[in-house]
């Protein structure tokens, strides 16, 4: 395979007001190569893709695409200021969320907006399932796209940049929503492209997916250029350093580092919940947790793992069962209700259920110690400012100010966000629903101890991860899901990535 | 550290902030329109002291009349700020309501009769009556929007539809004339004093949404159901009860211009009273540069545009356009205006500077 640069990114800068995005990043992408691009969030990375595809106009440097057809290494700069100019020049881009049409059909998809390229439906069909069977991707030129599953749409969107003669592809984020299969399929199809000489760029946070599939590493870091490495190069270790801009001590054991003391199970636990079930289709579930314990919620995405926390926290609307706070009896028919009695929720979905967007980082932390304080005793502005101050510090929480709309900062720095604004309320019981997804691993590592650090003080917290490790890192105890049900509890030595695996998958596996 | 780089700002980054403010589209329209008159017709800002049938001192002026007829319109988007903060949406119904709450003023003070020598009752609990009765019918608004999930447009349309009619109805239709003079201060001049009332009225409403959105947590509580229902759900707020409170205010806000109106004219006309005013209701919001798709708001610069749609149409008299053709008029100013306060446009001009101020550090840069 050809292995000829196809695309030269040369001292790109970008400024936002009083931040510098990029910082003359240099980037260079081989034809046929799979390309990881790294960096903690902040770090540059989505300023960069945006930059390439014309969301962004770039304030210096150059962009450079080899001519089409030439074997010579002659390059032209392209002016890409929008992203049709992108796709002009041969860049597409696959995002996380799918910017396709569920209710079209297949083929609809893929030449949507094209016109041109295809006359009439019989030749659409045709060429369509062409397409598909070229890129052995598993669905029917006449299928509605809705009905296909999330990965297959994935492909679609990429066989429609294929199609259209796209030489850069980049996926940005595109396994988060992916079960390890559909990620091995989508691996399947990446590596096909790559023998066509596509160049592609990867952006993902997953570690082990870029040991698998990419060729080369680019780090970024605070918006300029850390290296570009081959992947042989780099061990994880190094790579998550740099990434860093510090060496990683130990990504793996935080636990035993952690003064977590043993559970004392003979006292009332913190909360504890019986035959507790909601409208959101869960069975009915107990639950315990006890002082300066963390467990978790673990299972296969939608086996009911949201679903049980959000019961406990009032979120979705409680058919039945019974909740004691401390031996207590209460009743939690309503978020507030849970709040006053000292749970707090960080929720799974951050921009739908977390952060408002538009109200500036303070309002944001303020939040839900403001409601519960009271709707006739708002805040000081000095004191909510001192507050946020504390916070921001705290977390180290990166913001221009804290009059900044928290819709500008970074997924890992919303999140940070958010749980400063139940930090604040100072909770006994704190549910973490999903804390880490789409975020940095420097951030990762930060609220896994900080979980940890929360139960040493005495506090309770429930995790839910789907990555299991991260379970098995922060959870002493972890209640496992399938179908909609509890069908399991481990503790102690059961907590193994194996028995939790085969927990999760069932006995009755075929 | 990030005070210290606030501090740096060049004079250049300045300006562009200034330009982001919310007020800037406001407090620019308003300029133009002085501007403009300056040159045309200076005469325009003079203000007279002279007398009026009464033989009392009164000011008169174009500029009073903007100052009394906008305050009408003051107290609207006040009201009509929250609700689309809350709600994203409009309540189109405050000119039919404002018939309500003026009929009902009416009816209390002179009950069967349509010319009583004396009023049946006093002007305050006659206001009172109104408030609760224009609140009720804001309550009703809010419900259909909040609780049954209705587009505030359409859920409105109801009262928008029903309101003149009801309002008629109130008083079996006949128009019932007040001939006290003390019921009339409220809408014109007290004896005496040579500022129209209406000015006291709404810097009296201005003074107390300032004081609650102070020492309550209205304003945080609207815009984040505005922004961010579901968000706000989880963190303990009430979104549909939020949203009908603000449309509870906006029926107070209602009666309150109810009595300025029915106080000007001693009298009511139900089918003319309050026309259109909940279309110059929502401009002043819009205006005032906040989303109409709810959430953020700034209660100062929507109060400015309602005092700038005054401004707008006073000016169109004042040049003889004919009434049935303001409207039009009023419509290409207002579409300038409000293409000009677009996020989409503010944004480009915000690019177009950046663009420029960033060019030149590089350039300093190299």
């Amino acid at each position: 395979m050809e292995n000829g640069e196809l695309l030269q990114m040369r001292g790109i800068c970008k400024y936002f007001p009083g931040v510098n995005a990029l910082q003359d990043v240099d980037f260079t992408l081989r034809s046929g190569e799979i390309h990881a691009l790294m960096g903690e969030n902040g770090a540059g990375k989505s300023t960069l893709i945006k930059v390439l595809t014309g969301v962004y106009v770039k304030d210096g440097g150059k962009i450079l695409i080899r001519k089409e057809g030439s074997n010579e290494d002659l390059f032209e700069e392209a002016h890409i200021r929008s992203p049709q100019d992108a796709q002009n020049s041969g860049i597409s881009t696959v995002y996380q969320e799918i910017a396709l049409c569920p209710n079209l059909s297949v083929a609809e998809n893929m030449f949507i907006g094209r016109s041109g390229a295809v006359t009439n439906w019989t030749e659409m069909n045709a060429r369509t399932e062409d397409i598909l069977n070229k890129l052995c991707i598993p669905a029917e030129a006449k299928q509605q796209l809705g009905s296909c599953s999330i990965a297959v749409q994935q492909m679609v969107a990429i066989a429609r940049a294929v199609d259209m003669k796209c030489r850069v592809l980049i996926l940005d984020e595109p396994t988060s929503s992916l079960d390890e299969q559909e990620v091995e399929r989508l691996f399947v199809l990446m590596r096909d492209l790559k023998k066509q000489g596509v160049g592609i760029i990867f952006v993902t946070h997953f570690l082990d997916q870029v040991y698998e599939v990419c060729d080369r590493i680019t780090v970024l870091r605070d918006g300029t250029l850390v290296g570009e490495y081959v992947i042989e190069d780099l061990p994880r270790v190094q790579l998550v350093s740099k990434m860093l801009g510090k060496d990683l001590d130990d990504v793996a054991d935080i636990k035993s580092e952690s003064d977590v003391k043993p559970v004392n199970k003979n006292t009332t636990p913190v909360l504890e919940a019986r035959k507790l079930v909601s409208n959101a289709g869960i069975k009915p579930f107990d639950f315990d947790i006890y002082k300066g314990e963390v467990n978790g919620f673990t299972g296969l995405l939608g086996s009911g793992r949201s679903e049980c926390v959000r019961a406990i926290f009032g979120a979705d609307k409680v058919l039945g069962g019974t909740v004691k706070v401390n031996g207590v009896k209460v009743k939690i028919r309503k978020p507030i209700d849970a709040m006053k009695h000292g749970i707090g929720y960080l929720p799974e979905d951050r921009k739908l259920d977390g952060i408002v967007a538009d109200l500036s980082v303070r309002d944001n932390i303020i939040l839900a110690l403001q409601v519960m304080k009271g709707f006739f005793r708002p805040f000081s502005k000095s004191k909510a400012e001192e507050m946020a101050q504390k916070y921001i510090a705290l977390l180290d929480i990166k913001t221009a100010s804290s009059d900044t709309p928290i819709g500008q900062l970074s997924g890992g720095n919303q999140q940070k966000v958010i749980l400063a604004r139940w930090l604040l309320t100072n909770p006994d019981f704190l549910i973490l629903d999903e804390p880490t997804r789409g975020i940095d691993i420097g951030t990762k590592i930060e609220i896994q101890k900080l979980a940890l650090k929360l139960a040493s003080e005495g506090k309770s917290v429930t995790f839910i991860s789907s990555e299991i490790d991260e379970m098995l890192r922060t959870c002493s105890r972890l209640i496992v899901m399938r179908d909609r049900k509890v069908v399991g509890e481990l503790t102690g030595d059961d907590l193994t990535r194996n028995k939790v695996m085969s927990t999760i998958a069932g006995g009755e596996e075929v | 550290m990030t005070s210290n780089s606030l501090k740096k700002k060049s004079f250049v980054q300045k300006l562009v902030a200034i330009t982001r403010m919310q007020l800037f589209i406001p407090v620019a329209a308003l300029l133009v329109l002085v501007v403009f008159n300056l040159i045309a017709d200076p005469s325009f800002f003079a203000i007279k002291l002279g007398q009026n049938s009464a033989g009392q001192p009164v000011f008169s002026g174009y500029l009073i009349t903007i100052l009394d007829y906008g305050s009408e319109l003051a107290i609207l988007a006040i009201g009509m700020t929250l609700v689309t903060s809350a709600s994203g949406g409009q309540d189109i119904s405050v000119g039919a309501a404002i018939a309500i709450a003026g009929s009902v003023i009416l009816k209390v003070l002179c009950g069967n009769e349509s010319r009583p020598d004396h009023m049946k009752a006093p002007i305050i609990v006659a206001f009172l009556v109104a408030c609760v009765v224009a609140m009720i019918f804001g309550a009703f608004n809010g419900a259909l929007v909040a609780f049954f999930k209705i587009q505030p447009m359409v859920a409105t349309l109801i009262l928008f539809t029903a309101g003149r009619s009801i309002a008629a109805w109130i008083n079996n239709n006949e128009l019932p004339i007040i001939s006290d003079e003390s019921f009339s201060y409220f809408g014109t001049f007290i004896p005496g004093c040579p500022i129209p009332t209406p000015v006291f009225i709404a810097a009296a409403c201005m003074v107390v949404i300032f004081l609650v959105l102070k020492f309550t947590n209205l304003g945080l509580y609207s815009q984040s159901v505005g922004i961010n229902p579901s968000s706000s759900r989880l963190n303990g707020i009430n979104p549909a009860v939020v949203k009908l409170i603000t449309y509870v205010i906006l029926g107070l806000c209602v009666a309150v211009v109810g009595l300025i109106k029915v106080s000007r004219i001693s009298t009511i006309n139900y089918s003319v009273v309050a026309k259109d005013i909940e279309m110059d209701a929502i401009l002043a919001v819009a205006l005032g540069g906040n989303a109409l798709s709810g959430g953020k708001f700034s209660m100062p610069a929507s109060i400015m545009g309602a005092y700038i749609i005054q401004f707008l149409t006073t000016t169109l008299y004042k040049f003889n356009v004919n009434s049935s053709a303001l409207p039009a008029y009023k419509a290409v100013v207002v579409i300038i205006l409000v293409v000009l306060s677009a996020p989409v446009v503010r944004e480009k001009f915000n690019q177009l500077k950046k663009s420029r101020t960033s060019g030149k550090t590089v350039k300093e840069a190299a």
